[in-house]
């Protein structure tokens, strides 16, 4: 007869109530796990969609992601014709934050050239980007419809298609448009700007008296055509062809002044570890605290329903019980509830997680190391119970 | 065999509790033996000791001197023997039943029986058969499934017994197993006991201060201040009671 289960079946209302209080706490400790996870799988998700072997940022920073990174969009032809590069695409990177409805609305905005890599990686509803300019396709976590319009910059986008679920490591949705319209969101002045630009390279010029009329415009035209550029990207990925070596290609780019070659793997640690680390370490001190918080309550709970039974207890050793049948009372209750309120946690949170605001990402191997490490919280928790036990006398079982 | 004649010896039993200013002798030179079979009342006002008697004798209060031997075995002498499982003697040689009548409140009134005979190795379904068995006996055949809280003091003081019972030891203790009933129930549950002592040839040891509840009893100890004062047949407690 299992004396564990009877107790319980007898108080089944005390101990559901106490085993779902626990189950809700191990539930917030499994969610921050998740988020810890999430934040990983956020940071990487760019990097997972682009596939690519080799991240060509400017020299000295880290960038694109976690340092801003300006190299000029036509570095990509040199590249390609490094041996060993298969293909070199230029991406555009910024964050953008435009009222909608009234409410902020913040979104990661990628630029990507139409025949290269690093677009969007499905289509979920709706088509690509067919046309050079005006159209978009954004993360469905947007809510954005098909057909909507969109006002950046100086003109108006139309969501031609969704894309499934991709974000920023920061976390925001992304939006895809054509490598023009976002370097023409990102740097293309107003047309009041331009002209204010123009007029005043042109008076600068005339007053230059050794330039003939006919020089001067010929400059004025040059210069406003440099100066209103907007071919500046914030990357350029690269992948590989089939046998070609990783180490030699980034040999190579690093020789030229002004870039560095980052491989993915290099990209991964500066997202994973590098800008996330602060956020691991807060989620992991809230998940250590929750978890003796959970030792302290389960040793609570046993202790004193150990106090209830010690009559109980004195009646069973009275009539001759072995110590392991005491012991294994209270040891199977709390295990029991460190089991129960583990699985209401974890029920919990697979019935909820995709209504959380951030990415909550579920590893099997995080969910196996919290249970044993909730059952090992509940064979610590019991000795208080159990020690409690041992020291009861047959004859407490005497008192009316 | 000689040896074994006595189900309960007691030699020369003291227990003093606390010690120097404080110590209490609660019982004193205390000296009887029990043959199996026979029924035996102790007798005595509150505070003289009777029950701090039947735990010594129950291996639950460790004697200051003097000896107990049970069923043979010498338990006590000066102090535990050492070498000798008390857990083990208490469930197999000994039954318990007390004023309250201690049952386990998440048990029900079968697996109460059951917990007994399992914990000394029977399996469950032999365990259950045998519970089932022991209830019926004592009219509790429609009360297997019901828990304790659900039961009235006469029944719930039957399925105690039955506990007690369980292992068919040699020995029963019982410390005012009446007290919590009213006379009628009371009486019926001394006459169980003496049908048991009889019919399973056990020694039961009953504490009480209760001059009515011991007719039928084979003998009785008077007990007074910590010392036996007095030993009578039945007969004669029924007469002397007669007489008062
Ligand atoms: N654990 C103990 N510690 C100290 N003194 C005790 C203890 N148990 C009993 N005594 C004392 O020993 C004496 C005998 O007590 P005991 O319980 O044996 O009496 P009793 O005859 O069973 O009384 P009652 O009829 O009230 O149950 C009393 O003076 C009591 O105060
Ligand atoms: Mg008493």
């Amino acid at each position: 007869m299992n004396l564990a289960i009877r107790d319980i079946r007898y108080h089944r209302g005390r101990f559901i109530l106490t085993s779902i209080g626990l189950g809700l706490l191990l539930g917030v400790v499994i969610s921050m796990g998740g988020i810890y996870r999430g934040l990983i799988a956020d940071a990487l998700a760019i990097l997972h969609a682009n596939k690519a072997d080799i991240w060509v940022v400017q020299q000295n920073t880290n960038g694109p992601f976690a340092e801003s990174s300006r190299i000029p969009e036509d570095i990509k032809y040199r590249i390609r014709a490094v041996p060993g590069v298969a293909e070199a695409s230029p991406l555009s990177f910024q964050t953008i934050q435009i009222e909608r409805h009234g409410k902020p609305f913040r979104f990661f905005l990628i630029g990507y050239e139409m025949s290269g890599f690093g677009g969007p990686p499905e289509i979920v509803a709706g088509r690509g980007i067919r046309q050079k300019h005006y159209e978009m396709v954004a993360a469905r976590a947007m809510g954005m419809q098909i057909g909507e319009k969109i006002h950046l910059g100086l003109h108006d986008y139309t969501i031609v298609g969704l894309t499934g679920k991709i974000v920023s490591s920061s976390g925001d949705p992304v939006a895809y448009v054509s490598l023009v319209d976002a370097q023409d969101i990102q740097f293309k002045k107003d047309n009041d700007a331009i002209r204010n630009d123009r007029e005043r390279i042109g008076a600068n010029l005339a007053n230059i008296q050794t330039l003939s009329p006919a020089q001067g415009k010929y400059l004025q035209q040059n210069i406003s055509a440099i100066t209103e550029s907007t071919h500046t990207v914030n990357t350029i990925v690269v992948r590989l062809a089939p046998g070609a070596n990783l180490h030699d290609v980034q040999e190579r780019i690093s020789r030229w002044n002004h870039f560095k070659p980052i491989s993915d793997a290099e990209q991964t640690a500066i997202l994973a570890k590098g800008m996330i680390e602060k956020a691991r370490m807060q989620l992991g001190l809230f998940r250590v605290i929750l978890l003796v918080i959970s030792a302290v309550i389960i040793s609570l709970i046993i202790y004193t329903s150990t106090l209830d039974k010690i009559k109980v207890i004195a009646t069973l050793k009275l009539i001759g019980s072995q110590n392991r049948v005491i012991i294994g009372m209270i040891l199977q209750q709390s295990l029991l509830m460190g089991f129960i309120a583990y699985f209401i946690g974890y029920g919990l949170i697979l019935l909820t997680y995709e209504k959380f605001p951030r990415r909550i990402v579920l590893e099997a191997f995080d969910m196996q190391i919290l249970f044993v490490i909730v059952m090992v919280i509940c064979v610590i928790s019991s000795f208080v119970g159990i020690r409690k036990a041992l020291k009861v006398e047959p004859g407490e079982a005497l008192g009316g | 065999m000689d040896k074994n004649m006595y189900a309960i010896e007691v030699e020369r039993l003291t227990k003093i509790y606390g010690k120097g200013e404080t110590a209490v002798t609660a019982i004193a030179d205390a000296t009887l033996q029990v043959k199996p079979g026979e029924l035996v009342a102790i007798l005595g006002p509150s505070g003289s000791g009777k029950t701090t008697l039947l735990t010594c004798i129950g291996l639950i209060n460790e004697p200051t001197h003097g000896t107990v031997v049970i069923d043979g075995t010498t338990v006590a002498d000066e102090g535990w023997k050492s070498g000798i499982d008390l857990k083990r003697m208490r469930r197999e040689k000994l039954g318990f039943i007390f004023q309250a009548h201690n049952l386990i409140p998440f048990l029900t009134a079968q697996e109460n029986v059951m917990i007994a005979l399992e914990i000394n190795n029977m399996t469950k379904n032999e365990a259950k058969s045998r519970a089932t068995e022991l209830l019926t006996s004592l009219n509790l055949g429609h009360r297997l499934g019901n828990y304790p809280s659900a039961l009235s003091g006469g029944e719930a003081q039957r399925v105690a017994i039955a506990r007690a019972l369980a292992n068919k030891p040699r020995v029963i203790l019982a410390d005012e197993p009446t007290a919590a009933l009213d006379t009628e129930n009371g009486k019926n549950v001394m006459a169980l006991l003496k049908k048991l002592a009889v019919e399973n040839y056990s020694a039961i040891l009953v504490v009480t201060h209760d001059h009515r509840m011991v007719e039928g009893f084979d003998r009785i100890f008077q007990v007074n201040d910590g010392r036996i004062t007095d030993e009578k047949s039945n007969l004669e407690v029924g007469a002397s009671h007669e007489r008062g």
